[in-house]
């Protein structure tokens, strides 16, 4: 499979890139998660992506490692788009925060840790934002019981 | 029969409950609490077609502290359901509630962490509508419904605080 973008990012990360494929032009990139705040800031200065489009995460309960995070980058320059992913570990999940190369981050990454509880280095306010205050646990998470639900008012009946 | 023989046709005799509850059945003011997609089947009933107004049942209130029906219309999750129960607490007695689609009835399909399996686990609801959504004759057919109901009231019925 030829591709420029994976061709070009392989090369430059030759041993810190884990997978790539490419299924009908959804280019993507598995890169350990220590290289993630360099290689989006190489695709942002150097590749021309301007806008990170959707930043969301996975849980593989009971693969180690359990999560994965998923970016989604756009070039309004050069029209393309790239997929970047990263496993992050089960226990104590961290990664880094892309806030400092893409504002926009900054929400995404507040409904990540959220809804699944990864931790983001250098987030500037990270904090629950859809879920309300006294919410425990992280509802999208695998292991997260179906039908839990933390009611902030006693039900009736 | 009665006073009208009396004064003629000056007089009408009839129960406190029946004119009490001829005037509240056919001037509800309604607080529309639209949550979800429900709520465009909501405003056709508005709309000329199917015109609610015919019901004297058009005019909503913005406020629940003018309002006398509370419209829930749509999904209602655990982080809404305080500002739901604020709403109702503010409304004056005599006061109904209509839970309008699945999702404010029963949840609907969300069964989930985030949803309220029926807004009747927070406030107490006199007509439910079924429907996903309902369609604009159902609406007015619970309305008929809960003008039926209101019409069996009595005024010594509620208690008033």
């Amino acid at each position: 499979m030829n591709s420029y973008l994976l061709d070009t990012i392989k090369g430059k990360f030759p041993g810190e890139v884990l997978d790539t494929h490419a299924f009908r032009g959804d280019e993507t990139v598995v890169i350990k998660k220590e290289a993630l705040l360099k290689a989006a800031a190489f695709l942002r200065d150097e590749l021309g992506f301007d806008f990170l489009m959707d930043l969301t995460a996975a849980d593989y309960l009971p693969r180690e490692p359990r999560y994965e995070l998923v970016c989604h980058f756009y070039s309004s320059r050069h029209n393309y788009r790239l997929r970047l992913k990263c496993p992050v570990e089960g226990t104590d999940p961290k990664v880094a925060s892309l806030t400092s190369l893409w504002a926009g981050a900054n929400w995404f990454e507040r409904e990540v840790y959220d809804m699944f509880g990864l931790m983001f280095e250098g987030h500037p306010d990270l904090r629950r934002i859809l879920m309300y205050d006294g919410f425990e646990g992280h509802p999208l998470r695998k292991d997260y019981p179906l039908k839990k639900r933390q009611p902030r008012l006693a039900h009736r009946d | 029969m009665g006073l009208e023989t009396v004064f003629g046709h000056s007089y009408l005799t009839t129960r406190l409950d029946e004119a009490v509850n001829w005037g509240r059945k056919y001037s509800f003011f309604q607080y529309p609490f639209v949550t979800a997609c429900c709520g465009m089947e909501f405003m056709s009933v508005w709309a000329s077609t199917y015109d609610i107004a015919r019901f004297g049942a058009e005019y909503p209130r913005f406020s629940p502290r003018q309002a006398d029906v509370l419209f829930v219309v749509g999904t209602v999750n655990e982080k809404l359901a305080p500002v739901l129960k604020r709403v109702y607490d503010q409304m004056c007695e005599p006061k109904w509630v209509v839970s309008f689609g699945v999702c404010a009835t029963s949840g609907g399909f969300y069964d989930n962490y985030a949803t309220v399996q029926g807004i009747d686990k927070i406030i107490p609801v006199d007509i439910y509508i079924p429907g996903c959504p309902p369609r604009p004759e159902a609406i007015l057919d619970a309305l008929v419904k809960l003008q039926e109901k209101v019409a069996r009231e009595s005024v010594l019925d509620r208690k008033y605080k």
